[in-house]
């Protein structure tokens, strides 16, 4: 530990962390381009440099371990003459168009320049000018003003793992880009923007449309996977501008999924603004107490036995707060059909543990071992991958995938071992006959992942039990670690699990409910923001959809009831680890919509079955009350295991992939023409590698 | 000047080593410690541009990159890096005129006067019957026998306009004139013969 001295403050820190690192935990600010904690130290752009005595030149920080007794001045006189050296020949072919620029207002040159850069230029030669680079539909580049930190380059190799992006040519003629004019494979490419410090790699689809000091900023949560990345939405007026990571070091540290950033102006587009009643079979824009009445009178035409022919279904972006309510709601009018699974997995029930990701996203930096089953965490869950990629680059991680992947191959951005395709491969394993049951069972934290490609199956609960019993046989779950973890695609999901949003006793499961309303069974289907199920199955049902696109659900409801998208509530969710966290309004809904639970309050006194909360506080209350584990904020509570599944016969189909386009996974994807021009591009998602449009060397 | 890639049109679809050119490409790679075979980058890329006409096509640099298990954009970095890969067709002798101080100094004005003159191209152009690509470069590390030009492999020394002419005459007519000084003094030793070291010499 050594001890060194910092502008005349001494102080104590590990040995392998460097001056600039040592700066920051005193709080002295170091200025710098290149150097970004969650990458490779380049030392390129040599803004950090301070005055160290006994030195004959000023150092990089950055670059400069720390050792014992050395004494450093970061504002001394060396030290800035240092930095302005630097900032001017930064600044030599930087373009002085920061008018024009949409880094402008939030860029790291811009600022720095400021507090190091001269009056005027003193140079009087050409400045450089370099052709901008296609990067795909989401990055806008403006090359010219590029300064060769190679964050990107970094950021593509280290945590995206794609390595895509290099410097070519050299010297003055160096330019950062792929060379063959191709659009980056990556699902992580949006973090480029964030880690460029200049403006030369902007949001393609924020193009020119705002300046960071008009937008309203709101934090929140992202309900486009299951992992609820923490995000801040930039609104100006009642527009979601754009949407960019937040800090959260457990879940997202500080990235963001391009599928949740660039689906933003689906937000906008196909949006359900005010209640709409079926009328001779054409959907007629109507009051809401015309579109209460419809419902009501379906209701009550029904008879005693209404309990029976009525049932919801909760989509994959619901929340906690509007599911409770739908929940409370169909119980008062005697209904036991209720589901929250869309794709059927088979989970659920009284083991918390059964349906959560135990090990935590943090954990799998603890973890040693890792067996992937059914799923396909690159296009599940991104933020995931990412974690298990940076735990796999730091070695020692065997990784065993069965199904969930097209094969042996580069699919992932790490290697791994392709056990098999199917259940077989499972079975093999838990009966120890597979070799990797050897290499689970000798690590100290072994991990396993299982995602809806084996969930969401006929035979999803003796897989559930197969895989509960692999985890308990090589020692995944102990005093300290557990290591069994169910990856769900849907942010609702654990949610819904948690306030049980299940079939009650002689209730129908989705498939229950489809096969029911296909049979004349089920009258009624109330459908929470769920449009990926098969509509057509839904027969002659009498549907109300209550949602916030005119997608599936809308386009066969008789009743569209207009909710809020994620952006315009304040709510709830619950992420695959079982992690509470609160999103907050950013905007008002469009038109005459409202937020869901109100829409349901509402509701139940059309129907005199009041539920019994008037506002969003007592509602909360209640939920605290009803499912304790979503009214514990960002808090992981350890999940109780027992015994889970249900031991039988597992069928020989292989497992499905689970996802089939990663940018046109729901409602509000599917109305953004930034996710179109992306799935069109990326057709066949799986597919890593180079993709199409790798025509033109160009330099 | 910037090394401008070929356009598409010019690229082959693919590459592939000769059966020789695999075995030494093998060899190369064999220098390297298992695992480390992306060391072997550039030895590769230059066995490559000796096969396809002394320039390295997209498919050269992927067909290495594809050997050697490494990104593609991780050799295109090298190939651009490098002033030596030529990322374009080059006429079969590829003229290097150096004009650094010390060539420019000793009259590199004249040899590329003359090389213009002769060629009738400018820099960075090729003859049209493909002959001649003439270039201008940084130093070569020949200085002591400044004025110089490199040639392909051969350094061609000690230069003035009319020698460097005749050089290009002789290549033209598809001789092959004497590599090194073209003044007649032997490699770097002192132009009016040896001064010192006379009895080593056996010169009087």
């Amino acid at each position: 530990m050594p001890t060194l001295t910092i502008d005349g403050q001494e102080i104590t820190v590990e040995a392998n962390t460097t001056v600039l690192q040592a700066c920051e935990e005193l709080g002295v600010e170091i200025p710098r381009f290149c150097y970004h904690d969650r990458l490779s130290i380049a030392g390129n752009c040599r803004m950090c440099l301070v005055e160290m005595e006994k030195s004959p030149k000023p150092i990089a920080s950055c670059a400069m371990p720390v050792g014992e007794g050395m004494v450093i001045h970061t504002n001394s006189p060396v030290a800035e003459k240092a930095r302005k050296g630097a900032m001017e020949f930064l600044l030599i072919n930087h373009p002085l168009d920061c008018p024009i620029c949409d880094q402008g207002g939030e860029c790291d040159l811009q600022d720095q320049a400021v507090a190091y850069g001269r009056g005027g230029s003193r140079f009087d030669e050409h400045k450089r000018a370099v052709k901008d680079k296609y990067l795909g539909p989401l990055i806008a580049t403006t090359m010219t003003r590029c300064i060769h930190c190679t964050r990107c380059i970094r950021f593509a190799t280290e945590i995206a793992g794609v390595e895509e992006l290099g410097a070519t040519y050299r010297g003055e003629e160096t330019e950062i880009g792929t060379y063959i004019e191709a659009a980056l494979t990556s699902e992580l490419s949006g973090n480029l923007v964030d880690v460029c410090p200049v403006g030369a790699l902007t949001n393609q689809a924020y193009a020119f449309s705002a300046r960071p000091w008009e937008l309203r900023k709101t934090e929140s949560v992202d309900v486009h996977d299951a992992v609820g990345s923490n995000i801040r939405i930039d609104c100006r007026g009642a527009e979601v501008m754009r949407i960019l990571p937040r800090l959260h070091e457990d879940i997202n540290e500080e990235w963001l999924s391009d599928r949740s950033r660039y689906a933003v102006d689906g937000l906008a587009l196909q949006r359900l603004d005010q209640p709409y009643v079926r009328v001779d079979g054409k959907l007629k824009p109507a009051s809401w107490e015309a579109a209460f009445a419809a419902i009501r009178a379906r209701l009550d035409g029904m008879g005693a036995a209404r309990g029976e022919r009525i049932a919801a279904i909760a989509g994959d972006m619901a929340d906690v707060e509007s599911m409770l309510a739908l929940k409370e709601l169909f119980t008062a009018l005697g209904s036991a059909n209720l589901d929250c699974r869309q794709d059927g997995a088979k989970i659920g029930g009284k083991h918390r543990g059964g349906y959560l990701f135990n090990s935590t996203i943090a954990g799998i930096e603890d973890a040693d071992a890792l067996l992937l089953v059914g799923c396909n965490p690159r296009w599940e869950a991104t933020m995931i991958n990412a974690r298990i990629r940076k735990r796999w680059l730091a070695g020692g991680f065997p990784i065993g995938v069965i199904g969930g992947v097209a094969g042996a191959g580069d699919e992932l951005t790490y290697n791994y071992d392709y056990l098999g395709d199917g259940p077989a491969a499972l079975a093999d394993i838990a009966d120890g006959s597979h070799h990797f049951t050897a290499t689970l069972a000798a690590a100290e934290r072994p991990m396993i992942v299982l995602g809806s490609g084996a969930l969401a199956r006929d035979d999803g609960a003796a897989l559930l039990d197969l895989a509960r019993r692999i985890a308990q046989d090589t020692g995944m779950i102990s005093a300290d670690w557990n290591g069994f973890n169910v990856l769900h695609r849907a942010a609702s999901r654990v949610g819904g699990l948690d306030l049980g949003f299940l079939p009650g006793e002689s209730g129908r499961d989705v498939a229950g409910i489809l096969d029911g309303a296909g049979k004349g069974e089920i009258d009624l289907v109330w459908l929470l923001g769920a449009d990926e199920i098969e509509m057509a199955a839904l027969g002659q049902a009498f549907v109300v959809y209550q949602g916030h696109h005119g997608d599936a659900g809308a386009h066969r409801a008789d009743v569209i009831l207009p909710g809020a998208a994620y952006t315009e509530k304040d709510a709830t969710w619950v992420n695959t680890e079982g992690r509470a966290q609160i999103g907050r309004r950013a905007a008002f809904p469009p038109g005459d919509a409202r937020e869901d639970w109100a829409i349901l309050r509402a509701f139940s006194a059309v129907v005199e079955q009041p539920l019994p909360y008037d506002n969003l506080q007592q509602l909360r209350q209640h939920m605290v009350t009803e499912v304790p584990s979503a009214g514990a904020i960002d808090v992981i509570a350890a999940a109780d295991m027992g015994d889970f599944g249900v031991a039988g016969k597992v069928g020989a189909e292989p497992f499905a992939s689970p996802v089939d386009d990663y940018y046109l996974a729901n409602a509000i994807c599917r109305a953004s023409a930034v996710m179109a021009e992306c799935s069109r591009l990326y057709t066949g998602t799986g597919g890593a590698g180079q993709a199409a449009g790798t025509t033109s060397a160009d330099g | 000047m910037k090394r401008v890639p070929a356009p598409p049109e010019q690229q082959p679809d693919t590459f592939a080593f000769t059966p020789e050119n695999l075995a030494l490409a093998e060899q190369h790679v064999a220098k390297y410690p298992s695992r480390r075979q992306a060391s072997a980058v550039m030895p590769l890329l230059d066995l490559a541009q000796r096969q396809h006409s002394n320039w390295l096509p997209r498919a050269a640099m992927d067909a290495v990159a594809e050997m050697l298990q490494m990104p593609r954009i991780r050799v295109y970095e090298v190939a651009t890096f490098y002033s030596m890969y030529n990322l374009a067709p080059v006429g079969e002798n590829l003229v290097q005129v150096c004009t650094t101080t010390p060539c420019w100094l000793r009259g590199s004005d004249d040899v590329v006067g003359a090389c213009k003159a002769k060629l009738g191209i400018e820099f960075g152009e090729t003859t049209a019957d493909g002959k001649f690509t003439l270039i201008e470069v940084e130093c070569l590390g020949a200085c002591v026998n400044a004025p110089m030009m490199q040639i392909n492999d051969d350094y061609y020394e000690d230069l003035t306009a009319e020698t460097a002419g005749a050089v290009l005459e002789a290549l033209a007519k598809g001789e092959k004139p004497k590599v090194g000084p073209q003044n007649g003094r032997h490699a770097s030793e002192p132009a009016g013969g040896p001064t010192t070291l006379h009895a080593y010499t056996g010169d009087a």
